[in-house]
């Protein structure tokens, strides 16, 4: 393989593999600022994935390439259903967050493997028949080299997602809506006192990882599972909340660590079938991404702060 | 008085109720003498996993059937375990149901199955895919390598940049089988085939199994084997996405070819153009339904084979190879590599 091949592969495969961990990272990110902790990422993805691939089912034939965009849009919307009640118990009912988060994450494939039971009289769907492939970006593609690398055959929802991540960032750290979330993550008291619906924000903050992890779902769904079965979501979701920590509770950082991520699990899939590293042990390759991250984890970064009121219950006083 | 006056009553409680249990439980076993019942205890899936419990499941109705029994308590049943540790509880289940034959899958369910197996010596039972070492325990298992070579035959027929790629899910005797035969039934057709190897190292990390089969393509692989589960829907994904870009006729189009069951509709796509087609090649298919079938047959006829291990190969029907998408060329060659086979002609290796 020459070296353009080599690295059209690798950064193609780190794009599909990142592109529902950036969504669900900054999901978790939105919650986390706002001072709910929410490990039921994992269990938002899950239904996300559910709805995705029902509605790509059904929808298929109206829709046409248009249907796995759309599908997005179903695993969104149900996330944002779904993620509702982890707000109602931890916010308006003051639950502790870990155990609401938990409740979620055992709900979701029970949920969804009965709904499709329910709906197709089976254990996992069929699978769909609109999915994201691999697109090519008019215009960009014909940069040369980049265009090549970057553009030619690249994973639509990663550009998506990089796209989110950017305004997301510019949510969080350069609007009023973000200054106040941020506030009643890291002090709650203060936010009420000068007049801020704290509960009101936390609510925003959730919904949008309700909204963001379903659309995680939905990307490994209609991209790489392209069905839907107990096994679809296995792990992504506790991938992205690591991704959330290591960058920081940054959007930009947790897109860059979850294309880290993504990086080095690919490199050590390519790795394996190059010259040279091909002789070495495949043991090593495997674990080479932990290694990596602990490594970065320890030398470049020192100590990770989270939202100071993070998991903290605020109880008005009245 | 008054105390013992409790007493009484709960004594008399006690063997009312004892002896109504007695009584069912004598009328149940004999009224049962006659029919030959069978149970399945299902692994972590249900009848309906598309895999080998609903495989399972279909082979005892179809005995059921056969037998004129019918679904239920004095026929055949099957009983769900959700988790690892419904496992146990279920063949204990089945056992005080009376069933005559008890069916476990797979090789999470044989723990629970011998310990039960040596505590009730008058049941019979079955563990598929494993084996079990014990009087009233029969060992079914498959000659997948067997399979796997007719799939290497048919990978190695279709081939145009002679490259084949196996992906298999975690090292062991079991995914040896495939690994090995494929390679021998590739070199089979051409000793200096290509033969792409790599394991996902799990049997549901379907991203994983996307990125190797990028990998491979792109070193030139056109026909891919995938014997890794969950993971191997990864490979599917790969390949209908590069499928897409291309005319369904095209040189460059990817084959998939499936495993354990038929399939051919994760194989279907439309190409560049609208048009519906397929890249499931062949799919090499473990015929579980006939294997518990066959069983449930012998047991009827007193001919349980306890302490056995039996294991079902292409002669057997207990594998097999399904045509799919492949050419008739290419069918012809399979069809010619499985008679040598059934002939003892060959032996396939089921270590690579």
């Amino acid at each position: 393989m020459s070296l353009m091949s080599i690295l059209t592969l690798v950064i193609s495969s780190t794009l599909v593999y990142s592109a529902p961990l950036i969504f669900t990272s900054i999901g978790g990110t939105f919650s986390e600022r706002g001072g709910v902790v929410n490990v039921g990422l994992e269990g938002i993805m899950g239904i996300g994935a559910f709805a995705a691939v029902v509605f790509n089912l059904t929808f298929a034939d109206q829709f046409g390439a248009l249907t796995p965009w759309l599908g997005l849009l179903a695993g969104a919307i149900i996330g944002l259903l779904f993620s509702l009640l982890h707000a109602v118990a931890t916010v308006t009912l003051r639950a502790d967050h870990i155990i609401s988060g938990t409740v979620i994450n055992l709900m979701a494939p029970a949920l969804g493997v009965f709904l499709i039971k329910v709906i197709y009289g089976k254990g996992q769907t069929e699978p769909i028949s609109r999915d994201f492939g691999y697109t090519s970006l008019p215009l960009l593609k014909d940069i040369p080299v980049i265009g090549d690398l970057f553009f030619a055959k690249t994973s639509g929802p990663a550009w998506l997602a990089i796209i989110i991540a950017v305004l997301s960032w510019y949510l969080i750290f350069k609007t009023k809506f973000g200054l106040r979330l941020r506030s009643v993550g890291e002090n709650p008291q203060a936010a009420d006192t000068l007049g801020l619906n704290v509960a009101r924000l936390r609510y925003a903050g959730v919904m949008l990882s309700g909204i963001l992890g379903g659309i995680g779902g939905a990307v490994v769904a209609q991209s790489i599972s392209l069905n839907y079965s107990a096994g679809t979501i296995v792990g992504q979701g506790f991938v992205a909340m690591a991704a959330m920590i290591f960058g920081r509770w940054n959007p930009l950082g947790a897109m860059a660590a979850s294309l880290f991520f993504g990086l080095s699990q690919s490199l050590a899939v390519v790795g394996a079938q190059l010259p040279v590293i091909q002789n070495i042990p495949s043991i090593y390759l495997q674990i080479a991404p932990y290694v990596l991250t602990i490594v970065v984890l320890v030398f470049f970064f020192g100590k990770t702060r989270a939202p100071k009121a993070d998991g903290v219950n605020y109880i008005k006083a009245t | 008085m008054k105390r013992s006056g409790k007493i009484g009553i709960g004594l008399g409680i006690v063997v009312v109720v004892g002896a109504g249990i007695y009584a069912a439980t004598a009328g149940q076993s004999n009224s049962k003498a006659s029919a030959h019942t069978v149970a399945l205890v299902t692994d972590g899936g249900g009848v309906d996993d598309h895999s080998f419990n609903q495989s399972a499941w279909e082979g005892l109705k179809a005995y059921g059937k056969s037998a004129d029994l019918k679904q239920g308590k004095n026929g055949y049943n099957y009983f769900q375990s959700n988790t690892a540790s419904d496992i146990k509880t279920n063949f204990q289940t089945a056992v005080k149901g009376g069933y005559k034959l008890i069916y476990g899958v797979g090789f999470a369910a044989s723990p629970a199955l011998k310990e039960v197996a040596k505590n009730n010596p008058k049941t019979n039972f079955a563990i598929i895919d494993d084996v079990v070492k014990q009087k009233n325990v029969a060992s079914l298992t498959f000659h997948s390598e067997q399979s796997s070579y007719l799939a290497g035959v048919a990978a190695a027929k279709t081939t145009k940049s002679n490259t084949v790629g196996f992906v298999g899910g975690i090292h062991g005797d079991v995914i040896d089988t495939f690994d090995a035969g494929f390679a021998a039934g590739a070199k089979s057709v051409n000793p200096d085939i290509k033969i792409l190897n790599q394991y996902t190292n799990s049997f549901t990390d379907a991203a994983q199994g996307k990125t190797i089969a990028a990998t491979m393509i792109s070193k030139g692989a056109d026909v891919i084997f995938q014997a890794a589960g969950g993971a191997g829907n990864g490979v599917f994904a790969e390949a209908k996405a590069d499928n897409q870009k291309l005319d369904s006729s095209s040189d460059k189009k990817v084959w998939v070819i499936g495993v354990d069951r038929d399939q051919y509709t994760d194989g279907q796509y439309k190409d560049k153009n609208g048009k519906s087609a397929n890249f499931t090649l062949v799919s090499a298919v473990k015929r579980v339904d006939s294997a518990v079938e066959d069983i449930a047959k012998k047991s009827a006829d007193n001919k349980f084979p306890g302490n056995k291990v039996i294991t079902y190969g292409l002669k057997e029907k207990g594998v097999g190879l399904v045509k799919n998408s492949a050419s008739n060329e290419t069918w012809e060659a399979v069809q010619k590599a499985q008679q040598k086979i059934e002939d003892g002609k060959i032996t396939v290796p089921v270590h690579p």
